[in-house]
């Protein structure tokens, strides 16, 4: 057993444990945290598949922004953690059988047809003897630009989406919305009190008597 | 023994196995819901890159390139509705969410 | 005169009584806005009848003297797949006697109405009414197709609906035309098989042409049978004529019949509409001669109802019963006539019978004027010393009836028995037992009634069903200790009675020659003189109208006759207490009689009521609960319960759909992976 091999195992094992450990979390702030563990894990293991770039961009990207963002939320809200569990374990036996299902349809498949390479190592590490990083980015920028500026779009739109949803308006905004500023009547406005000529005027108070001569 | 394509297949088919059996335990809690599918999309990528890696082929890769962007804003979209949710039922609950019924 | 008749001419002798019936029946009621008044319907319809009446006699003129025939197609109406459908007459002996014979009696019974039904609310309509008729009945006769046969005979049907429910707020009336209509519906549905088998195997309507095809027929068998097609075609017409001419068992809407007035009852019911039947078998000969099968039935059938029908009119207490149960004996002597090939004795006792008939009829309905609208027979007698003219007309036509020498009815009876003894079919013998039985039972009857009427104590005021003084107040004062006596009717009244009475003695004598054994019927009615040599057998013993009457005083009918009459006026005149003690004795035979060989039983309690529930079944079990509730009403609620389940898959719960995701997933993978390699 090689070094990459033991590794692998050991990478895989934390992978799966921290899954596990994802879903069955009581507190959604351990099920995030063990997330981050999870991509870490994944991380190293692309790592073990010489695609470094997508490694480290698995970690800054997901870990640093997407989990960071999960986080965020899960702290910000105020959740009632105690309800959360309740008739947790009811379902897991439905869950355990479609999940079981999934996983040996899936080996099935991919074990059935693609009995392909064994050795990694055969295959020339780098072909044209580029390093990975290069490789990706002569792809993306000749063959797949198109997509690129597509992807760059949709996270634009993402954007723009994700805080049109949840913005709220400022308290302090004196922002009147066009359409009601149009949709005005006079008698919104000003209403017109009919009143008598002369009233009785209050009497008026005795200690302003001499500024109110003074300043008139 | 040597690593072949079978078994990094086979760790992300039991990774997606975990994840849908996420989906289904997690009734209570979106916010594990929508981590569930973020694993759902590592074991799909982790497929990708090992099959780019035992085909000798970089497509694959630049796919995952795409996927972890798309999977990015799914997830800040998400986020945003969960919290739209969060304030107007003040739950999380998923089985509370169910309105649309026929 | 020439050897053609105009077709013009002839075509004035339907439509006279048509337009006079279509003025008064339109312009005369409350329908048209009562424009004409009674004098001026009368007078029209009565004119229209009376045209008809002298061109059809001036066509028997030529037809007898110059030999002149037609047959010409008018109008053609239309011609779907190749079969012609047409408007057209055929003109002969047959067509001209017949056409003679309706109109006469129909100008008699036109005339007589006016003062039959001078006190009714429904004047004008029933002149419309009998003219409509004859109408009907001349285009029946004159017709040269089956087609305008058949016209004629739905349209005769009908009118006779319409007269006897002329009364139609009377619920017997009503009962009476409604049983009519279907009995005679029964027959019709044979005789439109007949005519359907004809026209698809011979491809066509005409008389002539048909008769050419004939000898065609007699080689085919009706399909999926071993019956030979002439057979049953001839069966299916003829069943036509049993309900038309009220043949047993489809005799039973006659006697109901007389629910409608008099007149009618002369006209339709004794002369001309019940006759039809014997005149369309008369006619069809060349393919009645084909099938002795038929001939037999019809035989049989006939005798039945002559002896039979005959029977039921002994025990009648109704004037007009009597009369009525008398028409459907004597048509039962036509049709055995028929069934024994001797077509031309058939048609001639439909002459003679139709003037004695219609004499007969007037005269009883002359009689209920007389008694204020009485009809029993039992509350009547000695009439004869106030309506002489009455007395002696009926005394005339009712020795006509029995067949006494030297009148009409005797030479035309007298040929049907000979006739009948002569025929060598299977049925004859039964067929001659019962019409010389017949003329015993008839002969007792028709004196019954006679003597019950005319002769004997007068017994008005014994009568318990009338009411003293209700609508004769201030006529006549109570003094008098029994009711008003009758009187004579008005001369419109017993004109006609004078008119039918003279042909009802002498036409007889007049014509057997010529029509029986000369030249009248030869291209008329054809007779296969090899097989069925009757005919020719009655020809060879003819020695003359007179040597026949006085032959016939050593034959057994003038005996039975006789004996009948004898009889009759010994139980009703000499010792009234036999009939009530006979009754008493053969109480079941007289049950039995009276309820008309519980015939009308069987038809209201089984077969209507049967139909009946059959329509109900079908309506509740078939078409409520099986097309309504499941078809219809099934679908809907289905739709509704699919939709109903199909609801539940939208929980709105979202781990519901992340499964049917999953589970799709599953199910599209196993297809693709698995079974589709």
């Amino acid at each position: 057993m090689s070094v990459t091999t033991g590794l692998f195992y050991l990478f895989s094992a934390v992978l799966l444990f921290a899954a596990f450990r994802v879903i069955t979390a009581r507190n959604p702030v351990h099920a995030a945290l063990f997330l981050v563990l999870t991509f870490f894990q994944a991380s190293m293991v692309w790592m073990l598949l010489k695609a470094e770039f997508l490694s480290i961009t698995l970690v800054l990207v997901y870990v640093g922004a997407v989990m960071v963002l999960f986080l965020f939320v899960v702290m910000m809200m105020d959740i009632n953690v105690e309800n959360l569990r309740v008739g947790f374990w009811n379902h897991f036996p439905l869950a355990a059988a479609v999940g079981v299902v999934i996983a040996l349809e899936m080996a099935a498949v991919l074990m059935g047809g693609f009995r392909v390479i064994d050795d990694p190592n055969a295959v020339p590490d780098l072909p044209g003897g580029l390093s990975n990083t290069q490789q990706l980015g002569k792809l993306i920028y000749t063959e797949y630009l198109y997509p690129l500026e597509i992807a760059a779009a949709i996270l634009l739109v993402a954007m723009i989406a994700a805080i049109a949803l949840t913005l709220r308006a400022r308290k302090d905004s004196k922002y009147v919305s066009p359409g009601d500023q149009v949709r005005v009547k006079a008698a919104d406005r000003m209403t017109v009190l009919k009143m008598s000529a002369s009233q009785v005027s209050p009497a008026p108070l005795v200690e302003d008597d001499a500024q109110t001569e003074t300043k008139a | 023994m040597t690593l072949t394509l079978g078994h990094f297949l086979s760790l992300g088919a039991m990774l997606f196995a975990l994840s849908v059996v996420g989906i289904f335990l997690n009734r209570r809690n979106l916010i594990v819901l929508l981590m569930a599918i973020e694993l759902m999309l590592l074991a799909v990528n982790t497929n990708f890159v090992a099959f780019s890696h035992y085909l000798n082929d970089m497509h694959g890769q630049v796919f995952v390139f795409f996927i972890l962007t798309v999977a990015a804003a799914e997830s800040a979209i998400g986020l945003a509705i969960l919290i739209l949710l969060f304030r107007s039922k003040s739950s999380i609950s998923v089985d509370e969410l169910n309105t649309l019924k026929g | 005169m020439s050897q053609t008749l105009s077709a013009a001419t002839l075509l004035v002798v339907p439509m006279a009584p048509l337009v006079g019936a279509v003025l008064a029946g339109i312009f005369g009621t409350q329908f048209g806005g009562n424009w004409i008044g009674r004098k001026l319907s009368h007078s029209l319809t009565i004119g229209g009848v009376l045209l008809a009446f002298v061109l059809s006699a001036l066509t028997l003129q030529s037809v007898v003297q110059d030999g002149a025939r037609l047959n010409e197609t008018l109008y053609t109406w239309m011609v779907v797949g190749g079969l012609k459908m047409e408007i057209g007459f055929l003109v002969d002996g047959l067509t001209a006697m017949m056409m003679c014979v309706v109109t006469f009696v129909s100008l008699m019974v036109h005339v007589y109405t006016i003062g039959y039904m001078d006190e009714d609310e429904g004047y004008n309509r029933f002149f419309a009414y009998i003219s409509l008729f004859t109408f009907a009945m001349l285009m029946l006769v004159m017709s040269n197709n089956m087609l305008q046969l058949f016209f004629g005979w739905e349209a005769v049907g009908l009118v006779s609906y319409l007269l006897i429910g002329f009364w139609f707020n009377k619920p017997s009336a009503i009962f009476a035309n409604m049983k009519a209509f279907l009995v005679n519906r029964v027959g019709d549905f044979g005789f439109i098989l007949g005519i359907g088998l004809l026209a698809a195997y011979t491809g066509t309507l005409n008389y002539v042409e048909v008769f050419g095809k004939a000898s065609d027929l007699t080689a085919l068998m009706l399909p999926g049978t071993d019956w030979m097609l002439v057979t049953v075609i001839c069966i299916c017409l003829f069943i036509g004529a049993m309900g038309k001419s009220a043949q047993f068992p489809l005799h039973v809407w006659l006697p109901d019949s007389m629910e409608g007035p008099t007149p009618i009852s002369a006209l339709i019911h004794a002369a001309t509409m019940v006759t039809a039947g014997i005149f369309m078998v008369a006619r069809m000969s060349p393919l009645f001669e084909l099938s002795d099968a038929a001939l037999n039935f019809i035989l049989v059938i006939g005798a039945i109802t002559a002896l039979f029908m005959g029977f039921l009119g002994i025990i009648q207490n109704d004037i007009k019963r009597v009369v009525a149960y008398s028409t459907l004996s004597q048509l039962g002597y036509m049709t055995v006539a028929l069934g024994a090939s001797a077509y031309s004795v058939a048609v001639f006792h439909l002459m003679t019978h139709a003037f004695f008939k219609a004499l007969l009829f007037l005269g009883a309905g002359s009689v209920i004027m007389g008694m204020h609208h009485n009809q029993d027979i039992r509350w009547m007698g000695g009439v004869r010393k106030y309506m002489p003219i009455t007395w002696i007309t009926s005394l005339l036509g009712s020795l006509a009836l029995i067949g006494t020498p030297f009148f009409s009815g005797f030479y035309s009876k007298d040929s049907i028995i000979e006739a009948v003894a002569e025929s060598h079919l299977p049925g004859a013998g039964f067929a001659y037992f019962a019409v010389l039985a017949g003329v015993f039972v008839t002969a007792f009857y028709s004196f019954r009634m006679y003597f019950l009427v005319f002769h004997g104590i007068e017994r008005y005021d014994q009568n318990p069903d009338v009411h003293h003084g209700a609508h004769h107040a201030g006529k006549h004062d109570e003094a008098h200790g029994h009711h008003d006596v009758p009187h004579e009717s008005p001369w419109v009244v017993w004109v006609p009675l004078v008119m039918l009475a003279i042909p009802s003695v002498v036409i007889g004598f007049m014509t057997i020659e010529p029509m029986l054994f000369g030249e009248f019927f030869k291209d008329a009615i054809l007779v296969n003189s090899d097989r069925h040599p009757v005919m020719q057998e009655l020809g060879e013993a003819f020695h003359g109208p007179v040597a026949m009457a006085v032959h016939a005083l050593t034959s057994a009918p003038f005996w039975l006759a006789l004996g009948g009459v004898v009889t009759a006026w010994y139980m009703y005149l000499i010792n009234p207490a036999v009939p009530a003690a006979l009754a008493r004795a053969l109480r079941p035979l007289v049950v039995l009689l009276e309820n008309k060989y519980f015939l009308d039983w069987i038809n209201e309690n089984i077969l209507a009521r049967g139909a009946r529930l059959l329509g109900t079944g079908l309506w509740k079990g078939g078409d409520r609960m099986l097309i309504d509730g499941l078809l219809v009403n099934g679908s809907w609620k289905l739709v509704g319960w699919i939709s109903g389940r199909v609801r539940q898959v939208q929980s709105g719960y979202l781990y519901h759909y992340a499964l049917a995701m999953i589970l799709g997933i599953f199910v599209l993978m196993t297809y693709f992976v698995w079974l589709n390699k």
